[in-house]
């Protein structure tokens, strides 16, 4: 394990802690939620409002739907080598009423998922660069 | 009907890996066309190309290109960008400026090289491009199609071997169709044997991209009339509305969907709202139909819209399949032409393409893949930011 230090892959798209949770916004005049995050103009057609609030969204949910990647993506995606194909998850977060979708921890393969499966976040490592360890938001099966 | 115009003219360059400019695809596409239809090029008022856009430059601006290629006669020009729904966006252009009465005859062309290697966003740290996030993230194309995929594997019990049916299926349809770039017969065995690319998808199931071409001449039903084709196949609805926010479907490219936590929202997915603007302008329903071509980007993409389409109840279509009412001499034969499993997708040509099938098919022209008695027919397709199309054609 290395021991450079830890970076969001995505600088302000999540927070850092134990239990991290994605950094949306929400519109204060409809209540829609953002992720990623939008704070010029709402998206609701009948909604005109120009004030947001940055929220952290719910970082539990259940699987929409799932898949894995067999084959290495292109850049900007930074391979590990040799490729190790990864599973990917649609997760459903309820109080938000959006499904966001991310990489799911290793280890877990889509055998072992199912629609309706509760998910948490979790944050592992996207890829490493000279200076630091790039983490991204994973969804991971919640312990039954 | 008052909004109805005539297709004279139906012409394709057979899709391929021809390595050609796709201005050449395009003249042979509009040349095919302009001697189906029997109509002189001077006689054309206006030209519509369907353009693609790479490096921020518009397929060499397609509407001017190809009526500069075709020979320069004062015709109006008009270039329509709209994804995969490029080809019917420029064929409402050309409706418009004929119902407007401002031209009788138009030709609408849409042609396509597709570029070596993977279709990749430009490089950097830009987290405000989507597409740049979800190729960072490892979320490629065939991630969408594989979640609509395992979706119905889920919720509706259809199996792999269901999707290589459909697979099947089209590569037999399109084995007969001399303008199809892959013409050999598959068995599901040859499905299950090919690799995995994203789960519960394998390379067969997953189409390509190709070079292709495909044009119409379209026209007032008045002008068709005097020149003895009164009876021509008409236009009879062109749908290329958006999704209502906020779908609960991802699409490409984004890495999430709307959310629909605010008060009294009622969404309407991306493939679900086209076919009900087009139904409602033809004034015709579902049960109307003969023949659809629809976009079958996989083949559980296709069992998708064959419900939106609502030529069944939902998460009932592979038992349509299965029953053999999709195939050609079924109930409603879906994809006579092939479909993308056999041409493969060529951006600005496709939506286009798939009107010219319908058009031969509502003429009996379609030889050995011909669905008998054929008198109308539906076309959906699908691109990225929220453009699609779905447009219907009547004998």
């Amino acid at each position: 394990m290395s021991d450079k230090p830890r970076a969001a892959a995505i600088e302000g798209w999540h927070t850092l802690g134990d239990k991290p949770h994605l950094i949306g916004t929400r519109c204060c005049g409809c209540g829609t939620y953002f992720f990623p995050k939008q704070s010029h103009y709402c998206k609701n057609p009948d909604c005109d409002s120009t004030e947001f609030e940055e929220v952290e969204l719910s970082r539990t949910g259940t699987v929409w739907s799932y898949t894995n990647a067999c084959y290495k993506p292109p850049a900007p995606f930074v391979a590990a080598e040799p490729f190790e194909p990864y599973t990917i998850a649609a997760v459903q977060l309820k109080k938000e009423q959006m499904t966001v979708l991310g990489q799911v921890v290793e280890g877990v393969t889509p055998e072992d998922l199912k629609v309706g499966m509760a998910m948490e976040l979790v944050l592992e490592t996207l890829h490493e660069t000279e200076d630091d360890i790039k983490v991204t938001w994973k969804w991971k099966p919640v312990a039954a | 009907m008052s909004n109805e115009i005539a297709i004279l003219g139906a012409g394709m360059h057979p899709w391929g890996k021809w390595g050609h400019n796709f201005v050449e695809y395009g003249v042979a596409a509009a040349r095919e066309a302009l001697r189906d239809a029997g109509v002189p090029w001077r006689d054309v008022r206006f030209v519509s190309g369907g353009a693609t856009v790479r490096c921020g430059y518009p397929g060499y601006v397609a509407g001017a290109t190809f009526a500069q290629a075709l020979g320069w006669q004062g015709a109006e020009v008009n270039t329509s960008y709209a994804a995969c729904a490029s080809g019917s966006q420029a064929l409402a252009a050309a409706r418009n400026k004929i119902l407007a009465g401002e031209c009788e005859v138009a030709l609408v062309v849409g042609a396509d090289t597709t570029p070596k290697g993977f279709l990749a966003p430009a490089g950097g740290y830009r987290p405000e491009d989507p597409d740049w996030v979800r190729f960072y993230l490892g979320i490629t194309n065939p991630t969408y199609f594989a979640l609509y995929a395992r979706r119905r594997m889920d919720l509706y019990g259809d199996t792999q071997a269901d999707f290589a049916k459909v697979k099947v299926k089209n590569a037999a349809a399109g084995s007969k169709n001399p303008r199809a770039r892959y013409k050999k017969c598959f068995t599901e065995e040859d499905v299950a044997a090919s690799a995995m690319v994203a789960d519960p998808l394998r390379l067969m199931d997953i189409c390509a991209t190709s070079d292709g071409g495909a044009a119409l001449i379209v026209s007032s039903v008045d002008y068709a009339r005097r020149i003895g084709k009164g009876d021509a196949p008409r236009v009879a609805a062109i749908s290329t509305v958006t999704p209502s926010f906020a779908s609960g479907v991802v699409e490409m490219p984004d890495i999430a969907t709307d959310s629909a936590a605010a008060q009294g929202i009622e969404a309407q997915s991306f493939r679900a709202s086209l076919p009900i603007k087009a139904y409602e302008e033809a004034g015709i329903g579902p049960e109307d139909v003969d023949v659809a071509e629809v976009y079958d980007l996989s083949t559980a993409l296709e069992l998708d819209w064959i419900e939106d389409l609502r030529l069944c109840e939902r998460g009932e279509a592979a038992s349509l399949l299965r029953k053999g009412d999709t195939s050609i001499g079924g109930r409603i034969p879906v994809n006579p032409s092939g479909g993308l499993a056999c041409f493969g997708e060529a951006v600005p040509a496709q939506a286009l393409a798939q009107v010219c099938e319908l058009t031969w098919q509502l003429r009996g022209q379609s030889g050995d893949r011909q669905v008998q008695g054929a008198r109308v027919g539906i076309t959906a397709n699908q691109g990225l930011f929220g453009h699609g199309s779905s447009v219907i054609v009547k004998a």
